[in-house]
């Protein structure tokens, strides 16, 4: 079945108040951010006698900003903006080398992180990044604002904890106290760009004077039905030397951590395979 | 609804969430944007969206009210060719010719924005658009031609 922009129904919202008061009577419109991935329904005809609500307007949700704590980036912010901003780059740079693993440079463009959030899919390739630095995510809805924990954001495969007529406003990153040590991402996928991820990885290291680890943040997207963090092997390194058998004692506790499976773009026995070495080479890197 | 298309002011008065592409396509008559894949992989229906390209297909008009458009349209004419035209021409640039004009589009943000003519360069920017006819490399050294005969 092909698309039928007849059909559907547009609701454009001039500014956040009109947003919030439009979705609020209509809970079942589909928010429209950059539309990269909600358009690939449209083409289908998934969005056929579809209400949708066209945010495009919210200007501001558009801005990133430097706080005294860190940097803001509201919802509507485009993957482009993110990886070419200097506070986003020197600050979070795992948040800005995962924006540019996003699609090629025309999803980049238009995509936007609040979008990437809502759209809550298992590969979303920002999510491991937001993860590490502990993002908070604050919501809007008609009665009022929320900040949710983005280890809280995520119901399941396409699905999020965001109440009924509530909308992702923007995203807060605190920079974290002291400065990590070390800093990893990477992307595993069947080509580097458009690619869906198999697996996406994100990891902050800080070490003590002794070379133990004072603390350490690693997360996995595409191995479970939204981004894991992997506390079981933090805890388990917490406190140790990054030797050896360490690094085994902690790997021996992954399939506690991420749960993946078979599908159309990897199996479960390379997942588990790429996680941990994509793991132990973060570990092992000088 | 009022947009800029290649530098003219029109409007729009058709269904809001109608594709940017179809609009570009049917009711302005720009058929040289070619639709693809219809899901942001190929790239073949890559406009410039105030100087940025973008996939055509996944954009509704709503989205782009007030915004400059640019397609293929606008980048040379028969007797006066874009650089770009010119070296894909030269180069062998163009096989079949459907990823063409998003390939043209792509890169011409990419020569307007002073990019780098290094080979992967030129690849990370166009990794977006993709040519089933696997013509790559003509299409890397086409672009890479005109990126360094700008810089001259």
């Amino acid at each position: 079945m092909r698309g039928d922009a007849r059909s559907m129904k547009l609701l454009t919202a001039r500014d956040e108040r009109e947003a919030l008061r439009l979705y609020k009577r209509y809970p079942e419109a589909l928010p429209l951010a950059g539309g990269t991935d909600l358009m690939v329904g449209w083409n289908t005809g998934r969005l056929n006698g579809k209400t949708i609500l066209d945010l495009s307007r919210l200007k501001d949700w558009a801005r990133i900003r430097e706080t005294p704590m860190g940097v803001w980036i509201g919802a509507l912010a485009t993957h482009t903006a993110i990886r070419v901003h200097p506070a986003v780059k020197s600050r979070f740079p795992l948040l800005a080398e995962s924006s540019e693993t996003i699609g090629g440079r025309q999803i980049q463009n238009q995509g936007t992180l609040g979008g990437n959030i809502a759209n809550a899919s298992p590969a979303g390739d920002t999510f491991p990044a937001l993860a590490v630095y502990e993002a908070k995510i604050h919501t809007v809805s008609d009665a009022g604002r929320r900040v949710v924990p983005f280890s809280e954001i995520f119901a399941g495969v396409k699905q999020t904890t965001l109440q009924k007529g509530e909308l992702i406003e923007g995203v807060e990153l605190t920079t974290p106290s002291t400065e990590p040590c070390r800093q990893g991402f990477r992307k595993v996928g069947t080509r580097a760009a458009q690619a869906i991820s198999k697996t996406v990885f994100a990891g902050l290291l800080w070490l003590n004077k002794d070379r133990t680890v004072d603390d350490i943040r690693l997360a996995l997207g595409s191995v479970a039905t939204s981004v894991r963090r992997l506390e079981h092997i933090e805890t388990s390194l917490t406190g140790q030397k990054l030797d050896p058998k360490a690094i085994t004692r902690a790997l021996n506790l992954l399939s506690r951590d991420i749960h993946p499976i078979d599908d159309i773009r990897s199996t479960r026995d390379y997942r588990m395979l790429v996680s941990r070495n994509l793991i132990t080479s973060f570990l092992n890197a000088r | 609804m009022q947009v800029k298309i290649n530098n003219k002011n029109r409007s729009f008065n058709g269904t809001p969430f109608k594709r940017l592409i179809d609009v570009l396509r049917e009711d302005f008559g720009l058929t040289g944007t070619k639709e693809g894949c219809s899901e942001g992989e190929c790239g073949a229906c890559t406009v410039l969206l105030d100087g940025k390209p973008v996939n055509s297909c996944l954009i509704s008009i709503c989205q782009v009210e007030g915004a400059a458009i640019e397609t293929v349209e606008s980048l040379g004419l028969p007797e006066k060719l874009h650089p770009l035209q010119e070296s894909f021409l030269r180069e062998g640039g163009a096989q079949c010719g459907i990823c063409t004009p998003g390939m043209l589009m792509t890169a011409a943000a990419y020569l307007k924005a002073g990019g780098d003519p290094s080979p992967d360069a030129i690849r990370e920017e166009l990794a977006g658009n993709l040519c089933r006819c696997t013509g790559y490399q003509h299409i890397i050294n086409s672009v890479a031609k005109a990126l360094s005969e700008n810089k001259k």
